[in-house]
């Protein structure tokens, strides 16, 4: 089975590096695995998008245009790729910077208010992982402990304190 | 073996480090840009040298330059870069000199796009520069094959002393992948007898030249490289055969596109439709006899290619034109999705 | 009997496909002599331009590549960067450093390119036969200015040694001529200094000598000789224009 994950937001919101640690979680699970980041003038200041796409077999096209899961993080994203997921799909929204409410019925929509969380927990920039810690617990992609390793192994060691915020806030996100 | 995750751009450069390339000479270029980044941080460690060059005219020029030499050099570009180098491409080829150079395709003509494209077939595999000359061209498919074909490039370029090229596409060079480097024995190849590197008083001088006044001379010196490439023909080829032994209905494809097309034809053969695949790894020489093969049974072929349809005639020489061949592709930087291949499919299977 | 005089070890002793009366061969026996007094020859590795010059690669007797028109600067780079050790210089043509190579030119004196460039300026594209040149001076003559270069129409001659001279990586521009014997010494120590400077990694040095070209001139030599004194000195002065190991650096 192939799982494809869209993840979406405006650039600097570390969408690139969420979509970074899904990868990750596969190769430290042995999966097949692809990331692929869109690319060009609208990462500086526009929106950003990554495919990663999670299987057991040879991923074929990396590029995902119907997601099972998107994680949206701003506005136009949500608006954009809503209609995009996959039937019985998952999204997850932050909704802080989203005001909309999902209206399809046959797709889970989950909301977190991630950016406000990061906030209030010290996070600074910790929304990203606030939603993938979400993602985790609702589709249980992935075990807590290979999450762990997977941001061990993204995060150079010079980065601790990162590391260590990075593995907070997708706490965060489980808990809630 | 351990699987790290690169970006096909990054495990390029690092496996060509790993074969030896000594060094690297790039100019700025999306979607490449990772792999002179690369390079710049770790060349040096190597060893090795890394230089930005004033334009890509330069950079395949200080290419020209170490390989007279006798060094393992390469540079890397997108589709508008390598027109540019076209020019030292042919006077590598007509000098007979080694070097690797990577195309990581947009889409173009002109400036083109940024977004993945194959619409450089033709450049890379006819016409990459003035005169009666070949390179050799492998299209990797994942990222993995960057590495082993990086490697496979460099020796074979130095096997044959001619130019090799890597055609890969913005997706690939963009993309993760898990990739592991094999332990990686670089063939080394005497180059004293022809190298440029100072005589030290011990040999006559070496002279690198594509220059031949005489109309018999350069004959001959074309000819003799086409008796050569004849061998090329005979023992490069390479592809990959995807369930093509029953098949009725053989798509061929490369690089990024073949991996679409695999996903469509997986979901052909679910609807009962017996698809194949054909994907060439040598673009040239192309691989004439592999696909023979490969379309014994089939009643017809469907190309499916990022671009408006340029290997599609390498593949109707190849089988004489013997059996129906079908196009589908997009351009501009559209990726076809498989649900599109597998609609053009079930459309010509319908047919058959 | 004493020998006062010999061909240089590192020229080939061939004829030259040269013109009667180019100052080619002048230049190419000065830069063996060089080559011979500071023993390199086998540590040496020339570039060739297109152009006159071209075929060069059949004179000199140290290792030698055929560039692309324009490039000779960019082929030094990879074989300079590959092999610091070793010497290595380009000979080129006015239209092949000034006109398609101008970029090539610039930036390996920008980046202080550890190499020599021999740098021919006869105004005029000799090989093609005879068409106006990045360094043709105002109302000359060529095939492609008949009615002499006008600056309204193709514009004002390049002065390279001006040029490169306020640029950073360069070591060395110095314009010298081989009109006359003194001329032809003063030349020879500029080469000389040239290829010390590559030794002691200095960066780029470029020796730019005015020479004739009666063929394409329609002169004889000693007509060109003095067309190059007339009009060629006035317009280009001979002179360093840049000497890092001078008093005080700069002239």
């Amino acid at each position: 089975m192939t799982t494809e994950i869209l993840l979406a937001g405006f650039g600097g919101q570390g969408v690139l590096f969420a979509g970074k640690i899904l990868a990750y979680c596969g190769l430290m699970d042995g999966k097949e695995l692809s990331w692929l980041p869109s690319y060009g003038p609208e990462m500086r200041g526009g929106t950003a998008n990554c495919s990663v796409c999670i299987s057991d077999k040879p991923i074929g096209s990396p590029l995902v245009l119907e997601p099972d899961i998107l994680i949206a993080m701003n506005q136009p994203s949500f608006d954009k790729f809503v209609n995009s997921v996959k039937s019985g799909g998952k999204i997850f929204i932050d909704s802080t910077l989203i005001e909309s409410k999902c209206e399809r019925k046959d797709v889970e929509a989950y909301y977190i208010p991630s950016s406000q969380l990061a906030d209030e927990n010290g996070l600074k920039g910790g929304s990203n992982m606030i939603l993938l810690g979400k993602l985790i617990k609702e589709t249980g992609l992935f075990s807590k402990e290979t999450v762990k390793k997977a941001v061990e192994k993204a995060v150079p060691p010079t980065k601790a304190k990162l590391i260590e915020n990075n593995i907070k806030a997708i706490g965060i996100g489980m808990e809630n | 073996m351990e699987r790290n995750l690169m970006k096909g751009n990054e495990a390029l450069a690092e496996a060509a480090i790993r074969a030896g390339c000594k060094c690297f000479f790039g100019y700025p270029i999306t979607p490449q840009t990772e792999l002179s980044a690369y390079m710049s941080k770790r060349m040096h460690k190597a060893g090795g040298v890394f230089l930005q060059a004033e334009s890509e005219i330069s950079a395949i020029n200080m290419v020209l330059g170490a390989s007279s030499t006798g060094v393992r050099a390469m540079t890397s570009s997108s589709s508008p870069g390598i027109s540019l180098k076209s020019e030292g491409i042919s006077y590598l080829a007509g000098s007979d000199l080694p070097a690797v150079i990577i195309n990581v395709q947009r889409g173009g003509p002109g400036l083109g796009g940024i977004q993945p494209s194959q619409a450089d077939y033709w450049q890379a595999t006819k016409a990459l520069g003035h005169g009666d000359f070949h390179l050799l061209v492998f299209a990797p498919a994942s990222v993995q094959e960057m590495v082993d074909m990086v490697v496979k490039a460099f020796d074979s370029a130095d096997k044959y002393r001619m130019p090799a090229m890597i055609l890969a596409d913005g997706l690939l060079g963009q993309m993760m992948e898990p990739v592991s480097f094999p332990e990686i024995n670089a063939d080394v190849h005497d180059k004293s007898s022809w190298a440029a590197n100072g005589h030290g008083n011990k040999r006559n001088h070496h002279i690198i030249n594509s220059l031949y006044l005489k109309p018999d001379e350069l004959e001959n010196s074309v000819t003799d490289r086409f008796a050569r490439y004849e061998l090329i023909k005979e023992n490069e080829t390479d592809a990959e055969l995807y369930l093509t032994d029953d098949c009725d209905i053989l798509l061929c494809a490369y690089g990024a596109t073949a991996r679409v097309v695999k996903s469509a034809v997986n979901s052909a053969r679910e609807v009962g439709i017996k698809a194949g695949m054909f994907r060439p790894k040598t673009l040239w020489p192309f691989p004439v006899k592999e696909l023979n093969k490969a379309c014994a049974s089939a009643k017809c072929l469907l190309d499916v290619e990022m671009s408006m349809g340029q290997m599609i005639d390498d593949i109707k020489l190849a089988i004489n034109c013997s059996k129906p061949v079908h196009f589908f592709g997009r351009t501009g930087g559209v990726i076809p999705t498989p649900a599109e291949i597998l609609g053009e499919i079930k459309k010509i299977g319908g047919a058959v | 009997m004493a020998v006062v005089f010999e061909r240089p070890k590192s020229l080939i002793d061939v004829a030259t496909h040269y013109c009667p009366g180019c100052t080619h061969g002048i230049v190419h026996r000065l830069v063996c002599e060089v080559i011979d007094e500071m023993g390199i020859e086998g540590d040496t590795i020339g570039i060739c331009p297109v152009g006159c010059s071209v075929m060069a690669y059949d004179y000199f007797g140290c290792d030698m590549i055929e560039a692309p028109h324009g490039r000779a600067p960019a082929v030094a780079t990879g074989v300079k960067r590959t092999n610091p050790d070793k010497f290595v210089f380009t000979y080129q043509g006015d239209g092949d450093l000034a006109a398609i190579g101008t970029a090539e030119t610039v930036h390996v004196a920008a980046r202080g390119e550890n190499i020599v460039i021999i740098f021919i300026n006869n105004t005029i594209y000799g090989m093609t036969g005879g068409q106006m040149a990045p360094t043709t001076i105002p109302g000359q003559v060529t095939q492609t200015t008949p009615y002499g270069r006008d600056p309204e129409l193709a514009g004002y001659p390049v002065r390279v040694c001006e040029m490169l001279a306020t640029l950073t990586g360069t070591a060395l521009a110095q314009r010298v001529s081989v009109d006359t014997v003194p001329h032809i010494r003063e030349t020879k120590k500029a080469i000389r200094k040239a290829f010390e400077n590559q030794k002691e990694k200095r960066g780029l040095s470029i020796v730019e000598v005015l020479s004739t070209c009666p063929t394409n001139w329609g002169m004889s030599p000693t007509e060109a000789i003095k067309r190059l004194q007339d009009e060629m000195i006035p317009y280009y002065p001979l002179g360093v224009y840049k000497d890092v190991t001078a008093e005080g650096g700069n002239k």
